[in-house]
């Protein structure tokens, strides 16, 4: 069990270094010094959580693993996001519609890690559920202003929405590990999330005027280390100092 | 981050002798002056370039240390730098709304910015190339920010003054964590002391400069100073910045790259300081003047994220118009 406990972990934990990853990628290069401030403000909640995840699934482990450890010294093959966010930041409106995709799903996800049998995990839903609140509520606020905005605005979230949407099936699929801790009680079923996130979204979609995306072919493979190819490079950037430096201290 | 504020401040002004001399009875009565406060146009000129600078200085700041975001060496640094960023960012947010209150537009500010109309400070104008840059312009740059603020914590403009108290509580953290980064790699691998004597190597003489030109070279100073928009000269700044942080260089194990630097005696007034060696005055003005290395490169990296968020901005705007029409054809 405390094996798949620990690569369940590892897939929470990739989620958000890799989401916060991108969004710190905006900072100093926001549209506005609002969003210059509030995008590293969720960058940080997700990064929190991700430091969180990640030390919590190295104590299970036991092999002395820390945190660093486990976000610079795994390649891409080893990384277990979702493909959905390390999807590259595109325009403002493509970054805005994946943070609501994102947070639309853990907001359900840690309510519901609240009856973790795991105390550490409930102590990080605790803390991580009224963050990503306010990352729906902020996100949610920006597509409905793209979407009912002005004819480019409107255009270009349209595109974000047939670019993304294809991305959002695999945030309920469970892994083989994930099945075994969501059945030994201690992570959220990931298929129960998706009537709330459906809600959350249609709402968000009406108000924006952003019709609900035909069928699309959904993707999926991050759980098994199969990703895009942005990843690669976000990781070689974010590991290469790190990696230089064999056992140095920071 | 604050530096040069004050190169070709333009402090003169037309008011006649008697509203001038009640002015200047209020200022060295240290009363504060607020935005609705009659003021001569001159006062105003000055705060509004020195303080729109403070605030570019604060914006342009971001990206030098945003450079090193996505490679931070660990994840505690790596949120701690986001956050620093993000504290620039948010010092760029108070100061330009002080300089609202003198009746310019955050607009207007950062399209002087991005024209070349308006400066900021050049030392973001220097690349950082290790992790080491990090820690010593945490340590260096904020340091000497600090040592250019405490006193406009006391400025004359009630403003600027408020905002800044704020502000240097902020510097004064960040220059801790800058120390501790330097310190953590000064007790690290042989590569890593390198690395951050490379670093203090490349920002010494920049920081420096910092203060502006010598007290001789600086126009517009004595105007400053009796308005108490200034409290010090560039000099005694330098110096107070020069005798707290060689001792800190020494504690660390790093060598000032300065190989003129003596302890002197009679400075300070007989209480003694380091005398530092010639300051590389061209360096200073080529680079003030846009011929550093990255001057070109900062400034558009400025102006794409503001061209590039015009359409989101025009989204914004045209979203609120469509919301307040609805509401009033609800009522």
């Amino acid at each position: 069990m405390s094996e798949a406990f620990v690569t369940a972990l590892l897939e929470l934990a990739d989620d958000h270094l890799v989401l916060g990853h991108r969004l710190s990628e905006w900072c100093g290069h926001a549209p506005m010094l609002e969003e210059d401030l509030a995008l590293p403000n969720m960058a940080l909640d997700l990064i929190g959580a991700a430091r969180g995840l990640y030390a919590r699934a190295g104590e299970i482990e036991g092999k002395g693993r820390d945190e660093d450890d486990l976000a610079y010294l795994r390649g891409e093959r080893a990384y277990l996001n979702c493909l959905l966010v390390e999807r590259e930041n595109g325009d403002f409106a493509q970054t805005m519609l994946r943070q609501l995709y994102f947070a639309a799903f853990m907001e359900p996800y840690w309510r519901a890690a609240a009856s973790s049998d795991d105390p550490v995990l409930r102590g990080i839903a605790a803390k991580a559920v009224k963050e990503v609140a306010y990352h729906i509520r902020h996100a949610g606020e920006w597509v409905v202003r793209m979407g009912d905005g002005t004819g480019e605005s409107a255009r270009r979230m349209a595109e974000a929405v047939e670019e993304l949407h294809r991305f959002t099936d695999e945030l309920f699929f469970s892994s083989p590990a994930a099945e075994a801790a969501e059945a030994a009680g201690l992570l959220p079923v990931r298929a129960e999330t998706r009537g709330a996130w459906e809600a959350t979204i249609r709402t968000v979609f009406a108000e924006a005027r952003l019709g609900w995306p035909a069928q699309v072919w959904a993707q999926q493979g991050g759980r098994a280390g199969a990703h895009g190819e942005a990843l690669g490079h976000l990781l070689a950037e974010m590991q290469s100092l790190h990696r230089a430096h064999p056992g140095a201290a920071w | 981050m604050y530096s040069q504020g004050l190169i070709g401040a333009d402090g003169r002004t037309e008011e006649d002798a008697a509203f001038l001399a009640a002015f200047q009875a209020r200022i060295d009565a240290e009363e504060k002056i607020e935005p609705k406060d009659a003021m001569p146009e001159g006062y105003r000129r000055t705060l509004v370039r020195q303080i729109g600078q403070h605030a570019h200085s604060e914006i342009v700041g971001m990206l030098p240390e945003g450079n090193w975001i996505t490679r931070a060496p660990s994840l505690r640094r790596k949120a701690a730098l986001l956050a620093k960023v993000q504290d620039e960012g948010g010092h760029g947010l108070y100061l330009y709304s002080a300089a609202e209150t003198l009746g310019v537009s955050r607009e207007q500010m950062t399209e002087e910015l991005l024209s070349g109309k308006a400066k900021y400070s050049s030392i973001f104008n220097y690349p950082t190339l290790s992790w080491a840059d990090i820690g010593i312009i945490g340590w260096l740059v904020d340091g000497a920010a600090i040592m250019n603020q405490i006193p406009l914590c006391r400025c004359s403009f009630g403003p600027y003054a408020r905002a800044m108290i704020r502000v240097c509580k902020e510097e004064s953290f960040h220059q801790r964590q800058g120390y501790e980064i330097v310190m953590t790699l000064m007790r690290g691998t042989e590569a890593q002391k390198a690395m951050a004597q490379d670093a203090l190597d490349r920002w010494w003489w920049p920081a420096l400069m910092m203060f502006g030109p010598h007290d001789s070279e600086s126009a517009h100073s004595e105007q400053s100073m009796a308005w108490k928009i200034k409290r010090f000269s560039n000099d005694a700044l330098r110096q107070k910045f020069i005798d707290a942080t060689v001792p800190q260089a020494e504690f660390l194990g790093l060598k000032v790259p300065d190989p003129d630097m003596v302890w002197d005696a009679g400075l300070n007034d007989g209480q003694g300081g380091y005398r530092h060696g010639p300051i590389d005055w061209d360096e200073f003005w080529r680079v003030v003047k846009g011929g550093g290395v990255m001057n070109r490169d900062r400034i558009r990296a400025r102006r794409k994220a503001w061209e590039d968020g015009a359409w989101v901005r025009e989204a914004a705007r045209a979203h609120a118009l469509k919301r307040a029409a609805r509401k009033v054809a609800a009522e």
